[in-house]
């Protein structure tokens, strides 16, 4: 896929994003009010909001690594509560691994990058109740079944969409140790950790997208077959 | 001189717990006070937190953030090493409870001798005050 292609893709998935948050904005701060301060849905939705304007204003010539690195410094900056600096902060420092554009490769490390820094921002384990839970088997499996499993991306994706999925069910019957939900012990349990859903939801809509531009695509360049979206581009 | 910053999820409470901390020293220049998320409500503000930081370090050597919750602390996070990227100058974040902290930082930041460590060493200290 070329660049120009690399680009459309990225900014589609972006835009379906931003629907989708604000479609499930009343979701998520459903879910938030159940165990948290009731504003992911909220704050993620002013985030993007203000990612789509930024967008719109950007120069028609930015590459994939600028508009990911945009993405992410417009949500440290517009979304107010920890989804900010989680999701914001880890696609600021996962884009330079876009420096060449999106590739099998490119996107794996993307994907890595955003787990660590996450992991490391949030200071979040898997078993926390948090988005931890969906993105960290979600980015495991993206990579096994690229780099074990020689899958082709879209095929890797939707394994990891899969995961993210179980891993969103996962934070229904356990206890939060981090954040807001942490305050409640025993009793947050029982409910879906809404940081976790909008991971999910991300994921959804960025293969979706993928999968629209990869259709039938798959075994084209096979050494370094192209995708339009790297991993966790929940940003 | 070592400048403090007071980060709370309210503007108010922010600017409250600022007012206390002054009663121990420090000014104008030297203690800044953040809070609210970008339109207002309850939350923090990255943008806020760099610039309230900028401004702190026109006047000081290094600067001690106390941060009230969960979201406050990695928003503080996020801001330092923006500003880092920018400055030498240390900005350290005090594992401390935010009003007493901020009084001791306050008071140790009086000190002649005192560095960005000691006053976050001073800040933590209040972790172990009992009130009862």
């Amino acid at each position: 896929m070329d660049e120009t292609r690399q680009r459309e893709a990225l900014l589609e998935a972006i835009e379906n994003i931003a629907d989708r948050i604000d479609e499930e904005r009343e979701y998520l701060t459903e879910l938030d009010s159940a165990i948290g301060d009731a504003d992911h849905g909220a704050n993620l939705n002013r985030g993007f909001k203000a990612v789509m304007e930024k967008l719109e204003a950007m120069d028609d010539d930015a590459d994939v690594q600028e508009i990911a690195k945009t993405v992410g410094m417009t949500l440290v900056s517009e979304v107010g509560g920890a989804a900010g600096p989680l999701y914001g902060g880890s696609a600021m420092t996962a884009s330079t691994e876009l420096e060449d554009g999106i590739t099998t490769e490119s996107s794996v490390a993307f994907a890595e990058a955003f787990l660590e820094k996450l992991q490391d921002r949030g200071d979040a384990r898997v078993g926390d109740k948090t988005m931890v839970d969906a993105i960290t088997p979600a980015v495991h499996t993206y990579k096994k079944s690229i780099e074990q499993d020689d899958l082709p991306p879209l095929e890797a994706l939707a394994k990891a969409v899969d995961a993210a999925e179980r891993g969103v069910e996962f934070t229904v019957p356990i206890r939060a140790s981090k954040g807001r939900a942490s305050f409640l012990g025993w009793r947050s349990t029982g409910h879906q950790d809404p940081g976790a859903t909008s991971t999910l939801f991300m994921l959804e809509e960025i293969l979706a997208v993928a999968e629209q531009y990869l259709e039938g695509d798959t075994d084209v360049d096979a050494a370094s077959p192209t995708i339009p979206d790297e991993e966790p581009e929940e940003e | 001189m070592i400048g403090l910053l007071i980060v709370s999820h309210s503007g108010q409470a922010a600017a409250g717990i600022r007012e206390i901390a002054m009663e121990m020293g420090g000014d104008e220049e030297t203690i800044a006070a953040v809070g609210g998320d970008p339109d207002g409500g309850i939350g923090t503000s990255i943008d806020e937190i760099q610039a309230a930081l900028s401004d702190l370090l026109e006047a000081t050597d290094g600067v001690v953030v106390l941060v009230d919750l969960g979201s406050a602390v990695m928003n503080a996070e996020t801001a330092i090493e923006m500003v880092e990227a920018d400055t030498d100058a240390e900005i350290e974040i005090a594992d401390a409870p935010i009003v007493e902290g901020a009084l001791n930082a306050a008071a140790s930041a009086t000190s002649p001798k005192a560095t960005v460590e000691s006053v976050r060493e001073s800040a933590e200290e209040a972790r172990d005050i009992s009130k009862l």
